[in-house]
C-alpha cells in the first residue's frame, strides 16, 4: 500500500528529462524589429520557413530553441537589409527544398502548381452532362 | 447502364487512398534531415572558446591537410552522454576531433566534459545555433568528417553507437 502510494509521489520528484539549453531565447527569436516594414517581412518569411526539429510547423509556429535561433537570424538579416528570398535560398543551399512551404517552380515541384488545375478540368469534365441537362 | 464497371471506379479509389495512407502508417517517412552541404566547403565561421580548458573553432583550422571530425554537442544533450566513450575511442586512434558546443554556459560544458570525458582539441560555442544553422545541421549530436581540404566529406545525424566506430573511421580514410 505505501509502495504503491510512493511510487507517483517518486515520479513527482524525478526531474524531467529536458531536450532544451537552460539558456534564455536569443533575444530576436520572440522581439519584433522596431520598423514595421522590416518585421512584415520577416513575419512572411517566418510562416514559410520550416522548423527542422517539429517538421509540421513553420518557424513562426514552432515553441522548439531552434526555431527561435532561426526567427532571430532571419530578423537580424532582414533588418541589414537583406531580402527574404536571398534567405530563403540560404536556407535552402543548406537544408533542400524540405526547408520551405513555398517551393520555387522546378520540374520536380510542377505537379504541385498544375495539379489543381488538373483536378478542375476533371471535375468540369465529369460534371458537363448535368449543366448540359439543367439547361434543357 | 451501358457501363456498369464504372461504379466500381470510386471503390478502387477509395482502395488506392486507404493503401498509401496504411503504407505511410506502417512505414513512417523518414525524418533525418540531411545537409545539403556535405561534398562542399566548410562555410567560414569563426567561434570564441567554449570554456577555458580548449582553445575556439573557426573553419581556418580545417583544411590542413588531415581529416579532421566535427562533432556538434551541447551539455544538455542526453544522447551526447551516450556518444562520449565512443568519442573518446575515435580520439585514442589517433583521430582529431574538434567541437561546436551549442547554447551552452562556460561552466555547463566543463562540468559535462568533467563527467563524460573531453576528446576534443578545440571546442567553439554556437550560442545562438549560427554556425549549428549555416552548416545545415538540425540537431545534437551530429558529426561531420572535414577532409584536408576543408570539404565536408560526410554527416552522422544522432550519437555515434558503438557499431557506428568502424564506419567512421572507414569515412576518415576515405577522406584522406
Amino acid at each position: 500500500m505505501i509502495r504503491q502510494a510512493a511510487f507517483p509521489l517518486l515520479l513527482l520528484a524525478a526531474g524531467p528529462a529536458l531536450a532544451d539549453s537552460s539558456l534564455p531565447p536569443a533575444r530576436l527569436a520572440d522581439t519584433q524589429l522596431p520598423d514595421p516594414k522590416q518585421e512584415a517581412k520577416a513575419a512572411a518569411l517566418m510562416e514559410t520557413l520550416r522548423c527542422v526539429v517539429c517538421q509540421g510547423q513553420s518557424i513562426a509556429d514552432s515553441d522548439a530553441e531552434i526555431a527561435g535561433d532561426m526567427r532571430a537570424m532571419v530578423r537580424e538579416r532582414i533588418s541589414r537589409g537583406e531580402n527574404p528570398d536571398q534567405i530563403r535560398v540560404w536556407m535552402i543551399e543548406r537544408y533542400g527544398e524540405w526547408i520551405t512551404y513555398d517551393p520555387p517552380l522546378s520540374g520536380r515541384t510542377a505537379i504541385l502548381w498544375i495539379a489543381p488545375l488538373l483536378l478542375l478540368g476533371g471535375g468540369l469534365w465529369l460534371a458537363r452532362g448535368r449543366f448540359r441537362r439543367r439547361a434543357r | 447502364m451501358k457501363r456498369p464497371w464504372l461504379l466500381w471506379i470510386p471503390l478502387a479509389l477509395f482502395a488506392l487512398f486507404f493503401g498509401v495512407v496504411a503504407y505511410r502508417l506502417v512505414n513512417p517517412a523518414d525524418s533525418v534531415i540531411e545537409s545539403r552541404l556535405v561534398g562542399k566547403q566548410l562555410p567560414q565561421f569563426t567561434l570564441p572558446p567554449a570554456y577555458d580548458g580548449r582553445p575556439g573553432l573557426s573553419s581556418a583550422e580545417f583544411a590542413k591537410g588531415e581529416p579532421r571530425l566535427l562533432n556538434i554537442f551541447a551539455s544538455w544533450c542526453l544522447p551526447c552522454i551516450a556518444e562520449a566513450p565512443m568519442l573518446e575511442r575515435l580520439s585514442a586512434q589517433g583521430v582529431a576531433i574538434d567541437a561546436i558546443a551549442i547554447r551552452d554556459r562556460p561552466a555547463d560544458v566543463a562540468a559535462f566534459l568533467g563527467r563524460n570525458g573531453n576528446p576534443y582539441r578545440r571546442i567553439g560555442a554556437d550560442m545562438e545555433s549560427r554556425v549549428q544553422l549555416a552548416l545545415g545541421s538540425s540537431g545534437v549530436p551530429e558529426t561531420f568528417v572535414i577532409d584536408g581540404k576543408g570539404v565536408i566529406r560526410y554527416q552522422h545525424v544522432g550519437d555515434i553507437r558503438e557499431d557506428d566506430v568502424p564506419m567512421i573511421l572507414e569515412q576518415l580514410r576515405k577522406a584522406r
